[in-house]
């Protein structure tokens, strides 16, 4: 048997209007800007929902009504489902249909796509919590499989999974990056699991495969250029010579949004399901399926941090100049006061500005060739997000003034 | 009189300048046409004659032109009556007609020129007319590039206009010493000349509007000290030098706010080094502000700092004088010469200056008697005593003139 294990990877942030130090303890708005500016979450939601969300489900639901063997996986953020509860209601009904059928499976993460593993061990617990009585209560499912952040994955993390992560959340896996420099001869296309696991099993991206259509598909320089399906089956088939299970790991808005519809990314899809499933020996698998599908090929060692971004494939877009880990260490650094003023709303907003997205903007590594880190940021530049981010942290610490001054009163 | 703006049509202070010494002039009763190079609403002022010299939109000089020679070449001006102005050097040509044919039909009894950009109008009439020509020096190319380099063009232009003036007016004399020590004039060439305020500042109503600043008020509760500086961040400000000893004062005294108030090329450099100097949350940009929202940065500063390489006048620290700032100024600051009760350092003394910053905020006898000071010796120059200055001058250049012929 050969199978694909798809995921997608569904989010949005709460991005941070242009909030100036004049607004600064006069409103508490951080996060609802006009329609027509560059940071409207809900302009940019209901745009991306029109161009990525709603012809992706369709497709995948449809192709759950074909095909009894065909299976997805998501991960969708907190931040996401709240919006689409705000902005388009039927998105929500609709996965909830689809994880009705069996062949979806909800992936769990932070609620708020945060790096709170790399700042605080308890704010990380309480959004994997929060984010999986939240799926829980929505979907009426059970997450099994974990990915951090980017995925973002160490042997720390690897750790935690299989003690904490496995008694307390019920874990049974991970998805992390299949990087050569971590894996060396061996195949992205096993279970793996970390050294001296013995709860929890590792899934790897098979990074080629998956940004052929993730990046490359609509590349005209790429010498593979037109990407036909026959042609990528081809590689599938190969690339099963290396092991059974081929791990697809991308963000979801590739469909439809980092590649157009009219680059025929959703007819590649559809041709390409119904392709590899005409094949007796092929199908789709769930990550939870995925894990279960042989024993732990081998141990895998992640000493240092490694992400799916970037040819890096680490934190620096997060964490890579002086701007991002300043905002980052003053954020965490208030978490303790924000938290024991109990007030909701306060730590709400807190909460959101953990979102990794913030620091994403704040990156300056290719700021001047203006690539892909310029194109996702509905900021003028680095600078401008780092300034309106630092705004909305002094509003937060106003807020605490102002909680502290009356505590005293009440005394 | 040659300019180049007048308010509201101004980016900067050479504007504002203009001016109050224009209504100086005619309170002693001097007689002025003022021409600007753009067409414009300029009817509330009623004292003198304001004459255009082309058809353009004045809100295309913004950016450019008075201070951003670097980009002389390469603004494009939208074309408003037919004619190609590609660039400042057009638009200053075209300047330059219009006065020759202006001057057919006018004869004035002195020419006095504004800086650069109407050098070349004025070495005009001195040469086709035969008129006496006075230089007004706001700023030099070598203030505005921080004294490094700045564009020859500007150069050959300043200079040809120093040299062919009868006489020369400096704003202080840091401006005198760089047109003496940098273009080769004589000494006694050159007459200085002070700014004052605004008389709109002083007059005009002002209340303060707490809501603006809110956070920095809520702060000053906490016993946070407010620094501000104010301007165009730009490379003759010494601003990166501020930032460092902003550092520096705030590693002895962690209760400081520093409010960053203006825009420009280097903010996002500021605002990087302040994040690499871990200083973030003490350090506030407002971006460009003017207006009540300029004021209420003053009222609500407790210290401003003029950290200027390089400083003909400097406006602002009257300004912030007069809404009873301690004054921290570089020595590079022309406004220096003319205020005892300010701090001063040289403007790559970060040391010195966090030390001033360490000293006032945290010393209210200090900070009281600095404040008590200034509030006797902001006002001690006026526009009449500028313009008394100017008058002298003029009567000076008509009688060597006369003597000529």
């Amino acid at each position: 048997m050969r199978a694909i294990c798809l995921y997608l990877h569904v989010h949005q942030p709460y991005r941070v209007r242009a909030y100036s130090i004049f607004n600064v303890a006069r409103d508490h708005n951080y996060w609802n800007s006009d329609f027509y500016s560059k940071q409207s979450n809900e302009r940019i939601f209901k745009k991306v929902a029109e161009k990525s969300y709603h012809p992706m489900f369709d497709l995948i639901e449809g192709n759950i009504k074909r095909f009894p063997d065909f299976k997805v996986s998501m991960s969708i953020t907190g931040t996401w489902l709240e919006q689409a509860e705000e902005w388009d209601p039927s998105l929500i009904e609709q996965v909830r249909r689809m994880v009705k059928t069996g062949q979806v499976e909800i992936v769990a993460e932070t609620y708020y796509h945060s790096l709170a593993f790399f700042h605080s061990k308890e704010e990380f617990e309480s959004q994997v919590e929060r984010h999986q009585t939240r799926i829980q209560q929505l979907f009426g499912f059970k997450t099994k499989i974990f990915r951090d952040t980017e995925f973002a994955y160490n042997d720390e993390l690897g750790s935690w999974l299989d003690t904490i992560g496995y008694q307390k959340f019920g874990f049974k896996g991970c998805l992390a990056e299949g990087w050569d420099k971590v894996l060396g001869w061996r195949s992205p296309n096993h279970v793996y699991k970390a050294p001296g696991a013995q709860n929890t099993r590792l899934l790897l991206k098979n990074y080629r495969l998956s940004d052929d259509i993730a990046f490359r598909f609509s590349d005209r320089h790429w010498k593979e250029w037109p990407l036909t399906v026959e042609k990528y089956q081809n590689w599938l088939d190969m690339d099963c010579l290396r092991g059974n299970l081929i791990n697809l790991f991308m963000d979801f808005e590739t469909f439809g949004e980092n590649q157009w519809a009219d680059t025929g990314i959703f007819e590649f899809m559809n041709h390409l399901i119904e392709k590899w499933l005409s094949v007796y020996e092929n199908k789709f698998v769930t990550v939870s399926e995925a894990i279960e599908l042989e024993d732990p090929m081998d141990e895998v060692s992640m000493p240092q941090t490694v992400t799916w971004a970037d040819t890096e494939r680490d934190l620096s877009a997060w964490a890579g100049n002086s701007m991002q880990d300043e905002a980052e260490n003053i954020l965490y650094g208030m978490r303790e006061e924000i938290m024991s003023t109990g007030d909701q709303r306060l730590i709400e907003d807190w909460r959101r500005l953990t979102t990794s997205d913030h620091p994403y903007y704040m990156c300056t590594k290719y700021w001047n060739d203006g690539d892909v880190h310029a194109y996702f940021s509905p900021y003028d530049s680095p600078y401008d997000a780092f300034m309106y981010f630092m705004n909305a942290i002094r509003d937060l610490e106003y807020r605490l003034m102002n909680d502290k001054k009356k505590h005293e009163i009440n005394k | 009189m040659l300019g180049w703006e007048l308010p509201p049509h101004n980016s900067g202070g050479l504007g504002v300048a203009c001016l109050n010494l224009s209504r100086a002039l005619v309170n002693e009763g001097a007689d002025i046409d003022f021409v600007v190079p753009y067409t414009a609403d300029h009817s509330d002022i009623n004292f003198m004659k304001v004459v255009s010299a082309l058809k353009l939109d004045p809100l295309f000089r913004f950016g450019v032109g008075a201070y951003d020679s670097k980009k002389i070449n390469e603004v494009v001006f939208p074309d408003t009556s037919n004619e190609k102005l590609i660039s400042i050097r057009d638009v200053q040509h075209r300047y330059c007609d219009f006065i020759e044919k202006y001057l057919m039909e006018f004869k004035p009894d002195v020419v006095h020129a504004h800086d650069w950009l109407t050098f070349e109008a004025g070495v005009l009439a001195k040469k086709n007319y035969g008129l006496p020509l006075v230089a007004h020096v706001h700023a030099t190319e070598f203030d505005r590039s921080g004294m490094n380099g700045g564009n020859p063009v500007v150069h050959a232009v300043e200079r040809e206009g120093l040299l062919m003036a009868d006489k020369i007016i400096a704003v202080s004399k840091a401006t005198k010493k760089i047109i003496h020590d940098r273009y080769d004039i004589p000494w006694d060439k050159i007459d200085v000349a002070y700014n004052s305020l605004d008389e709109g500042f002083v007059t005009s109503d002002y209340s303060f509007k707490a809501d603006h600043y809110k956070y920095i008020e809520a702060m000053k509760e906490q016993g946070y000290k407010v620094i501000s500086t104010v301007g165009r961040f730009t490379i003759q400000k010494g601003l990166s030098h501020m930032m460092h000893a902003a550092a520096r004062a705030i590693s002895k005294e962690p209760k400081l706010l520093f409010v960053f108030a203006g825009d420009g090329e280097e903010r996002n450099e500021l605002m990087k080094l302040a994040a690499d100097l871990h200083i973030t949350s003490n350090v506030i940009f407002t971006g460009f502000v003017r207006g009540q929202r300029l004021r209420d940065v003053y009222e609500i500063s407790d210290v401003f700092v003029m950290s200027s390489v390089s400083e003909p006048f400097g406006l602002t620290a009257l300004e912030a004088a007069h809404h009873g700032n301690v004054l921290i100024l570089t020595k590079q600051s022309g406004v220096a010469e003319v205020l005892r009760s300010v701090m001063e350092y040289d403007f790559w003394d970060e040391e010195k200056l966090a030390d001033e910053i360490v000293a006032v905020t945290k010393s209210n006898a200090l900070m009281s008697a600095l404040q008590n000071g200034i509030s006797h010796e902001y006002l001690k120059i006026s526009w009449d005593d500028i313009a008394k200055k100017c008058l002298s001058v003029y009567n000076e250049v008509r009688k060597h003139k006369r003597n000529n012929f």
